[in-house]
Parts: structure tokens; C-alpha cells; sequence
């Protein structure tokens, strides 16, 4: 069913949808040309009944030109069928993307989300701001290049020193 | 169980700590009446969140302690239990809170994630509480048992009546004066 | 001497209801409130008592779930995955099974596919208690929060009997569960479930037709079938405004084939609509961990493969190859192909997918987390959207808003 749905957008969009592939475990998935991908979107939403607001993700491919790629998992209730469509998105040029909130409203925090972990922007969305982190945090957490252990504390962290701890728990029992 | 905590010595080395005679008495008094009514604040964040409402239901009851009413107001409680794991966004609104808190008060560190940050050594949480207000109890589990949480409420409880109360706390005046800067 | 003055001419019921001028208040239900289960921030802008507008701030318990994932082997992800929702884990580490073996292309046996569809619906059932117990308790029926938590506790001893734990269970394995049901287990879990089902029966009795639960709960917080499609919804929350999908029924997984249960739909999409879910799938997760205890054969719990499955402790004190394996599995954890897959299930909130990169070495490049929750809460403005400030509690609950896997 949904090899069907791949095969009807590479005709419609011959120049924006290209290398469609079966995934592993029989996932239908294609890649989408940046700039069209509100277009592929609203084509499924209302054509294909793709009506149920997607799971979108990036992913950080560090060390790969393009850098990012943004992966819409779009699922058909009533035909019952899966598409994964994913966008390369390279680092320069405003490493932007646009939105598809106006397809989906739901789609909203998912944007966002991409937003603050990976510094991915969407041209569209009305209100892209951090979701997770708090609005002082420098950097975005998720990319490959950004420590895990790198915490910005907002509050001045006291000195816990162990030997200035005095017998507690330690001596119970 | 509970051991034995440093109870409050009968002869200490400066005059204004010795709690003899009817300080004594009424330190222990007050300890006493101050361990048996707990008004926690439950600072829940996460999974312990579910294992402190189990504490407080039907089977493993609190109430029999004394600590069931949480009280939402940090003004009106005076034990501050932060259930779960604390992050860098919430650790000041937890600062703010301690310190809305009104004397005397103690903190209990519910769950590993609160007492040293658990498994979650990232860029977003904060390696346990005693690093933003100072504890009193640690609970450590992950999350920990009922049984548990009893036990260090008891701890708790040990460690209030052994502490110095007194009817008038000794505390040094606010400077007078204008702020500096 | 003045005339006698005539009383001024009685107003009009217009000029009597005139309405005073006002301002609208800007209040902040803090991280740390009683009924924002978890942390979540939401700031409501109220013109008397109407909310007009809200904004919601989360991120309060961020745990950075994905970024401590990359750096960890894929089987000690489970933990990991365990506190994302926390009322039922089990169903979280199912998920992120399912995808890795996916990707792996292994096929899990027979009985091990049961045991995890026994163990989700146990916890399904827990993670609909916690929902209603909470809900009923921020309405103000205390004792349904006791016969909710009593139930639950009960189902948690049997699971501590399987998993070791209460609440974080960590029993899915890559290919398998971790451990066989001990002795007579399955004769007390039916028991167990007999006495859970005569606690939801106090808590219908008590809730269902109670005046005032009915009062805030039905019309409020109503979301139309087109509304909740187009903003994401999925789970209970999607079948109480009207369509009928759930991933057991849509894309079977696991034994859910072979295995005979309804789907409740509901009718309004209100609030009182999503607790009538959560009641009548509790009892169709009873009837679904019945049919597995009769359809349950003894078998092999985990794949027999020692590139992913540790290998029995005979084997492994008494051969090369089992030593070798142990070692490499200890180690280094296992080896999944490149590729990408992205698998989903129906746990207790809605549609839980997991999207896994793996670049061929030990630990996931992307491990990206489709949060039933999320839609749902994201929505909240839409759904409380003047409607009273009363209202937004009940709707808050009956969302099942968990935060460790709405805020990863």
C-alpha cells in the first residue's frame, strides 16, 4: 500500500522526490528536495489522506555534506500506510527548512524541538523558540560536536567536598 | 534500622551551646512534637513522583508518621522532599523555594536522581541537590522501595529530636543600614 | 420649595448588567504545582475566570534521554528507556526492542512474544489506575486515588516477583525478555487481576455516575475527530474524539493477531470520554492477559543467538564460545547493521515510536523518541481555549501528560 503512495508521489514530483528505497523491515521511504517539501506534505495530506500530524526528527550526520536531515515519519489512518520522507538539510545558508505547521498544526512542537537540539529553522513557524533547554543555554545539545557533559548552570553551584562531610550515613549500621 | 545519630551533648566546650537543665527539656519537647508533625513540600518531578504517591496511599502510610500533609505552600511546610530529578531549568525555581521556606526546615533528597543525579551525568541535569540546598536525609533507589522512604523519614525523625531546639533562636541581627552596591 | 422629585425611571436591564470594565491577569502555574503533573510550566492569561490565552513552558525535566543514549551500548539503553514513561516502562522498553530487533532483522520466539504482551498489558493497566487515581484526587475524590493505588500496588507485587522491580523494570532484551515466569505466577496474576478488577468496580461505582465528577468533566476539554487528527493525537485520547486506531488493530505487532479484544471509541472527545477509555481498557487488557496465560506455550524466552543474547551460565562457565560471548556482549554490548528503521507500538498513551540510527558499531547514532504524550500536551492551549480555569485541570489529567517521556 504504501509502495503505491511512493510510487504516485515520484510522478507527481519527478524533480522533488527522489531515491525512494524499502527500508529495513519493509519501511517505504524516499528523500524530498528542501525547498518542496510543503508541497510533497500538503499533496499527502490531502490527496493521499496522510491526515494524522507526522513524527518529525533530525538526525546529525557530522563529517557528511549536508549536514542535518530532517525525517517526517507520515502515517495514513484509514488506508493504514507508512511513509518516511527525509530531508537533507545542509549547514549553511540559515541551515533552514520550511515549516509544515501549515499542513499540520501538530507538527508544531516537533519543529521546535528540531529547533533547540539541533539549531535546525523553519521558515513559517509562528513561534520558533527553545522547547527543552532554557533560553540562556548556548549551543544546541544534540549535535555531535556538542559535549555531554556540558552543563550551563543557572544557579552557582555549591561545593559538595566529601571529607567536609561529617559522620552521617556512612557509620550507620 | 536507624542507628545511633550524635545526640546533643550533655557537655560541650562553648557556654552557649549547652542545652542543660530546662533547655534540655524543652529542646527535647520541641523535637519531639517538631518530628511528629512533618508538613512536607513534595517537589515531584519524575518517576519517584510514583513511588512517593505509594508512600503516601493506603499501604506504606505516612500518615502514621505524621508527614501525610503535603502542604503546596512553601510558607506553611517545613520539610522540602525533592522527589526525582532535578534539571538546570528547574534548579532555580528549587533555590527559590528553599529559601521561601521558613526556619526550621529540612530537606530530604528522594531518589538517587536527587542525591547525586542518578545516571544521568549530561549537559541537563544537576549532579544532586546538595549541590543548589543543603540536605538533611538522602534517600538513594532508584526508585526506592516504600520501605525505604520509611526509613529515611525515620532517619529524619532520629535527627530532628537530637537537634538543638530552642524556644527563641539565637541569630545574628540583619546589617543595619544601607545595602552595599 | 422644590417639587416633589418623581423616582428616576427604572433602568433597563441593559444599563442594569452593564459590565464592568476589565483587565486580563496573568498567572503562572508554576514548575513546581501540585496539579501540573511532573514540571510543566503554564502561563494563563484570564479574563475573570475564562482562560483566554495559555503558553506552555516545558523542559523542567529534560534529562537529556537521547544524547545519553548515543553514548551507551543499545542494551544498557533499557534503563534509559524505562524512565521515559514511568508508570509503564515496560511497554517503553518493548518499544525500543522492537525497533532494535528491527534493525537487526531477528526474529524473537514464540513465548518470549507473549510474555511481553502479558507484561505490557499489566502495565497498561497500572499506568490507566495512575491516570484515573490522579484525576479523581485533583477533582477532589480522595478515596478513588487509594483504591486506584491499592490496584496498582498489587499489580506491582507480581511484576516485582517477574522483573525485580516495581516501576522501572528493565525486562525487555534484545531478542527476548530476561527471565521465565517464576512458579504458579500466572494463577496469582489472575487472582491479582480478579481483585484489581473489583477495585475498578468501586471506582465506577464511585466516579462514573458521580454528579459533581460529571460536572467537570463532561463538555469540557472537547476536541473534535478532525481537530485531534490534524494536532497529532494518538491512544486513548484519538478514539475518545471519535476514530478508531490503535496500532494493536492497524499494524499488528507481537501476538496481537491471534488475540481477541475491542476497541472502545468514543463519541464527545471530552474530558469524561477519555476517563470512560481509560476504564474499558483496563478491562479489555484483563481479557487480552487472560487469552495469553490459555495461548501461552513453553518455550525459549530469548532469541538463540549469542551475537545478541547472553548465553546460558552452563555454556558459558563450560565452553570457549560461551566465554567469548559473554565477554563481547558484556563489553562491548552488540553489534547492529547501519541502517535506520523506525518502529512504533501501542503503549498505554498513544503511539510510541522509536527512530534508530545505527552507523554498524556498539552504540545507537540517533535514538529519536515519538512521545505519545507530546501532541497532546501541545494542544492543551487549543483545548483549554476559553474555557474556565477550573476546566484546565481535569483536562491537564485526562491527557496523561508523564513527563519523563514528554520532556525525554
Amino acid at each position: 500500500m504504501s509502495k503505491a503512495v511512493i510510487a504516485a508521489l515520484l510522478e507527481r514530483f519527478p524533480d522533488a522526490v527522489t531515491d525512494a528505497y524499502e527500508g529495513v523491515g519493509g519501511d517505504d521511504c524516499a528523500f524530498v528536495a528542501k525547498e518542496r517539501i510543503v508541497e510533497v506534505c500538503r499533496h499527502l495530506r490531502e490527496v493521499e489522506r496522510f491526515d494524522l500530524a507526522p513524527y518529525i526528527t533530525a538526525v546529525d550526520y557530522l563529517g557528511m555534506e549536508p549536514r542535518f536531515e530532517v525525517v517526517y515519519n507520515l502515517v495514513s489512518i484509514p488506508r493504514s500506510a507508512r511513509v518516511r520522507l527525509r530531508v537533507k538539510v545542509p549547514e549553511g545558508d540559515g541551515c533552514s527548512v520550511p515549516s509544515v505547521t501549515g499542513v499540520w498544526r501538530g507538527a508544531d512542537w516537533f519543529e521546535r524541538y528540531c529547533y533547540d537540539m539541533y539549531g535546525i529553522r523553519f521558515s513559517g513557524h509562528p513561534d520558533l523558540r527553545r522547547l527543552f533547554m532554557y533560553d540562556e543555554f548556548v549551543g544546541h545539545p544534540l549535535r555531535k560536536d556538542y559535549p555531554l557533559r556540558g552543563r550551563q548552570p543557572l544557579v552557582p553551584e555549591r561545593q559538595v567536598d566529601e571529607n567536609l562531610r561529617g559522620p552521617g550515613p556512612a557509620t550507620r549500621d | 534500622m536507624v542507628s545511633e545519630l550524635d545526640v546533643v551533648p550533655a557537655i560541650t566546650t562553648r557556654r552557649e551551646e549547652a542545652l542543660t537543665g530546662l533547655q534540655g527539656l524543652v529542646s527535647k519537647g520541641l523535637g519531639w512534637a517538631r518530628k511528629y508533625s512533618i508538613f512536607q513540600y513534595p517537589f515531584v518531578t519524575a518517576c519517584c513522583g510514583m513511588e512517593y504517591m505509594t508512600v503516601s496511599a493506603a499501604r506504606y502510610d505516612l500518615d502514621r508518621f505524621g508527614a501525610m500533609l503535603p502542604r503546596f505552600s512553601p510558607r506553611q511546610a517545613d520539610m522540602l522532599m525533592v522527589v526525582g530529578t532535578v534539571n538546570c531549568k528547574q534548579a532555580p525555581i528549587l533555590r527559590r523555594i528553599y529559601e521561601q521556606i521558613a526556619e526550621p526546615k529540612w530537606v530530604v533528597a528522594f531518589g538517587v536522581c536527587a542525591s547525586s543525579g542518578g545516571f544521568y551525568d549530561n549537559y541537563a541535569t544537576v549532579q544532586g541537590i546538595d549541590r543548589i540546598v543543603p540536605v538533611d536525609v538522602y534517600i538513594p533507589g532508584c526508585p526506592p522501595r516504600p520501605e525505604q522512604v520509611i526509613d529515611g523519614i525515620m532517619l529524619l525523625q532520629r535527627k530532628i529530636q537530637d537537634q538543638a531546639h530552642r524556644l527563641v533562636e539565637p541569630r545574628p541581627l540583619p546589617p543595619s543600614g544601607a545595602h552595599e552596591g | 420649595m422644590t417639587a416633589p422629585a418623581h423616582s428616576p425611571p427604572a433602568p433597563s436591564a441593559q444599563e442594569n448588567d452593564a459590565p464592568l470594565p476589565v483587565k486580563r491577569m496573568v498567572v503562572n502555574l508554576g514548575p513546581s504545582h501540585p496539579a501540573m503533573h511532573g514540571v510543566t510550566r503554564a502561563v494563563v492569561e484570564l479574563e475573570g475566570e475564562t482562560i483566554r490565552a495559555m503558553k506552555l513552558d516545558i523542559g523542567f525535566l529534560h534529562r537529556g534521554f537521547e544524547k545519553s543514549c548515543e553514548t551507551v551500548t543499545w542494551g544498557q539503553c533499557f534503563p534509559y528507556t524505562d524512565r521515559l514513561n514511568y508508570v509503564s516502562s515496560i511497554m517503553n522498553n518493548v518499544g525500543f526492542a522492537l525497533a532494535v530487533e528491527k534493525l537487526c532483522r531477528l526474529e524473537v520466539p514464540e513465548r518470549a512474544r507473549y510474555l511481553r504482551v502479558v507484561t505490557s498489558e499489566l502495565h497498561r493497566i497500572c499506568d490507566h489506575l495512575t491516570l484515573v487515581g490522579a484525576m479523581a484526587m485533583e477533582l477532589g475524590a480522595g478515596t478513588v486515588f487509594f483504591f486506584a493505588i491499592e490496584g496498582r500496588d498489587l499489580i506491582w507485587d507480581r511484576l516485582t516477583e517477574l522483573c525485580g522491580a516495581r516501576l522501572t523494570s528493565n525486562y525487555a532484551r534484545i531478542g527476548g525478555v530476561s527471565r521465565d515466569l517464576p512458579e504458579g505466577w500466572a494463577d496469582k496474576t489472575l487472582r491479582t487481576l480478579d481483585r484489581v478488577a473489583e477495585l475498578c468496580e468501586e471506582i465506577h461505582g464511585l466516579l462514573t455516575r458521580n454528579r459533581i465528577f460529571l460536572d467537570r468533566t463532561r463538555g469540557t476539554g472537547r476536541v473534535p475527530r478532525q481537530d485531534a487528527i490534524e494536532l497529532g493525537f494518538t491512544g486513548p485520547c484519538l478514539r475518545a474524539s471519535g476514530e478508531a486506531y490503535d496500532v494493536r488493530k492497524a499494524f499488528p505487532y507481537l501476538v496481537y493477531d491471534r488475540l481477541d479484544f475491542d476497541i472502545p471509541v468514543g463519541a464527545n472527545g471530552d474530558n469524561f470520554d477519555r476517563y470512560l477509555m481509560r476504564m474499558e481498557e483496563m478491562r479489555q487488557s484483563d481479557r487480552i492477559v487472560r487469552q495469553c496465560f490459555q495461548q501461552m506455550q513453553p518455550g525459549e524466552i530469548i532469541v538463540q543467538d549469542f551475537r545478541y543474547a547472553l548465553p546460558p551460565k552452563p555454556l558459558v562457565y563450560g565452553t570457549i564460545e560461551g566465554v567469548m560471548a559473554h565477554f563481547k556482549l558484556v563489553m562491548e554490548g552488540i553489534k547492529v547493521p547501519a541502517g535506520e528503521a523506525y518502529s512504533y507500538t501501542e503503549a498505554a498513551n498513544g503511539e510510541l515510536g522509536f527512530y534508530l540510527v545505527s552507523d554498524g558499531g556498539g552504540r545507537p547514532y540517533k535514538l529519536g523518541l515519538r512521545a505519545p504524550g507530546w501532541p497532546m500536551l501541545a494542544a492543551l492551549p487549543f483545548m483549554t481555549k476559553d474555557a474556565l480555569l477550573a476546566d484546565l485541570i481535569p483536562t491537564f489529567d485526562s491527557i496523561n501528560m508523564i513527563g519523563g517521556e514528554v520532556e525525554q
